[in-house]
């Protein structure tokens, strides 16, 4: 197969977060439009020069005509990917073919959900012939299912499980911006609720409202837009099914293969990178991704993130904004982690820069019920 | 009964119109054994009075995986690799399938 992908022909200028947490009264295409217009902004842009848009909004089915129509964007070319959180990184390597092929010139790539305070909207999806009478608690019950059969295989604990969490809280505590912050011990994680054994509601993301943007250009713009873009070296996605009952191994995801090939395009490994942003819908997703992208063998995940490994101060920083755990999770979380992801590299992430250098950014993103996965890897100008 | 692929002998669950990967149609209903080990399992902590309830994927013997729960038994006592057999459940909602332990069964 030729999995060719425009390494550093196209990168991140800018990005933007709105609302995270709460926005009362604001509707999630609301939320859209104030990070992408924030985003635009930065990079000293307007809707008007958006020429492709790539979106993915949770209950609007048409929200590939819905965004550009409210920020009046004129679209050569849109995309509206419904493969879950993953969604945004796949967005992204769409939006870099679009890019370098010429069928666009800036790429915004936008999501808003008003999950939290909106929730009453929203219409539950339609029963599921195959497995209605069972009352599935989806997603959590499918992740529990997952971090039980890791268990079974591999010995992982609660505990492992619960670093994790408290990982992504050191690194919350450090960012103004997220939502969820103050001392998180792993006894707390696991004296909270049970919710689906062994994950209790500390085991398990954020609901929140929020809105997230991040613009792309050709690599010849990216330099007179941002000081310090970020290339895209690679981008690969993978998917492997939609019900749980249908993945073939528990303990394997698709990032098996989305990390192969896009560390294959960009011509590093894993440790090469200096920052990782692993969709934490549940504790359990990081130690998955860790095996999978080739951060440790299959089955060490859980010893791999003992010891504060992940945490501010460890040797690997994973969700520096503090992950969908701390930070936020408005529905789909996948477009946080590639923002958070390139203004670590741009060095626009504010108050909780990391003090280290970042030269390489990985952004992975989990969809639906570990069902698809896609990964991202952002390079500075002296990686190319 | 359960879908199985006359060529291939594979057998499909849920049921389709082709078989997965190959896209033949030559797929006939043929009785399932009912057989099947737990591959995973959870305990759904609900909301009282609702009892918590068990959550299972279903190796099935023919091959197939299948979302279940395994009734007769504690949810929290329900594990991995247990040998368990199909019966018929209704609580009002029409029927379904439902596993229980194999000596119970």
């Amino acid at each position: 197969m030729n999995d060719a992908f425009p390494r550093g022909k196209t990168a991140i200028v800018s990005t933007a977060t709105y609302g995270m947490g709460e926005a009362p009264g604001l509707q999630s295409i609301d939320l859209l439009a104030h990070a992408s217009i924030a985003a635009l902004a930065k990079a000293g842009l307007t809707p008007a020069d958006v020429d492709g848009v790539f979106t993915g909004m949770p209950f609007d089915l048409l929200s590939g005509l819905s965004v550009p129509e409210y920020l009046g964007i004129e679209a050569r070319i849109t995309d509206n990917n419904r493969t879950g959180g993953s969604a945004f990184q796949t967005l992204a390597v769409a939006a870099a073919l679009a890019l370098d092929s010429g069928q666009c010139d800036v790429a915004l790539i936008a999501y808003g959900s008003n999950l939290r305070t909106g929730v009453g909207a929203i219409a539950p999806p339609p029963p599921d012939p195959f497995e209605w009478a069972y009352k599935a608690r989806y997603p959590i019950s499918a992740y529990a299912l997952a971090a039980v059969r890791h268990m079974h295989e591999f010995g992982t604990t609660r505990e492992q499980l619960a670093e994790v969490a408290v990982a992504a809280r050191a690194w919350a505590n450090r960012n103004p911006l997220a939502v969820k912050r103050g001392p998180l011990t792993v006894d707390d994680v696991l004296g909270a609720r049970m919710v689906c054994d062994p994950l209790t509601v500390r085991d398990c993301c954020l609901v929140t409202d929020g809105g997230a943007a991040v613009v792309m250009t050709r690599a010849d713009r990216a330099r007179d837009l941002a000081a310090r873009p970020a290339y895209l070296l690679g981008g690969a996605a993978a998917t492997t099914h939609n019900r749980i009952a249908a993945m073939p191994d528990l303990t394997v995801t698709g990032a098996v293969d989305s990390g192969r090939r896009a560390f294959a395009q960009a011509g590093y490994g894993p440790g090469d990178m200096d920052a990782l942003q692993l969709y934490d819908a549940f504790t359990i997703n990081p130690i998955l991704f860790l095996e999978d992208l080739g951060f440790c063998p299959k089955g060490e995940g859980g010893r791999f993130v003992s010891g504060g490994r992940i945490a501010p101060g460890g040797e690997f920083p994973v969700n520096t904004n503090g992950g969908g755990l701390s930070c936020v999770h408005p529905g789909m979380y996948g477009l946080f982690a590639l923002a958070e992801a390139a203004d670590q590299l741009m060095g626009t992430a504010g108050e909780h820069q990391l003090d280290r250098p970042v030269e390489l950014s990985l952004a992975h993103g989990n969809g639906m019920l570990l069902s698809s996965q896609a990964t991202v890897i952002l390079g500075s100008a002296s990686t190319l | 009964m359960i879908q199985r692929a006359r060529a291939s002998g594979a057998y499909v669950f849920y049921p389709r119109v082709a078989e997965p990967r190959t896209g033949e149609t030559d797929l006939e209903w043929v009785e399932a054994s009912g057989s099947g080990a737990v591959y995973s399992t959870t305990v759904q902590r609900n909301r009282r009075p609702t009892p918590d309830s068990n959550l299972a994927l279903i190796e099935l013997a023919e091959g197939p995986r299948m979302l279940s729960k395994v009734v007769g038994i504690a949810p929290d006592e329900v594990r991995i690799g247990m040998a368990v057999q199909a019966r018929i459940l209704d609580e009002g909602d029409g029927p379904f399938v439902v596993f229980e332990p194999e000596q119970a069964a």
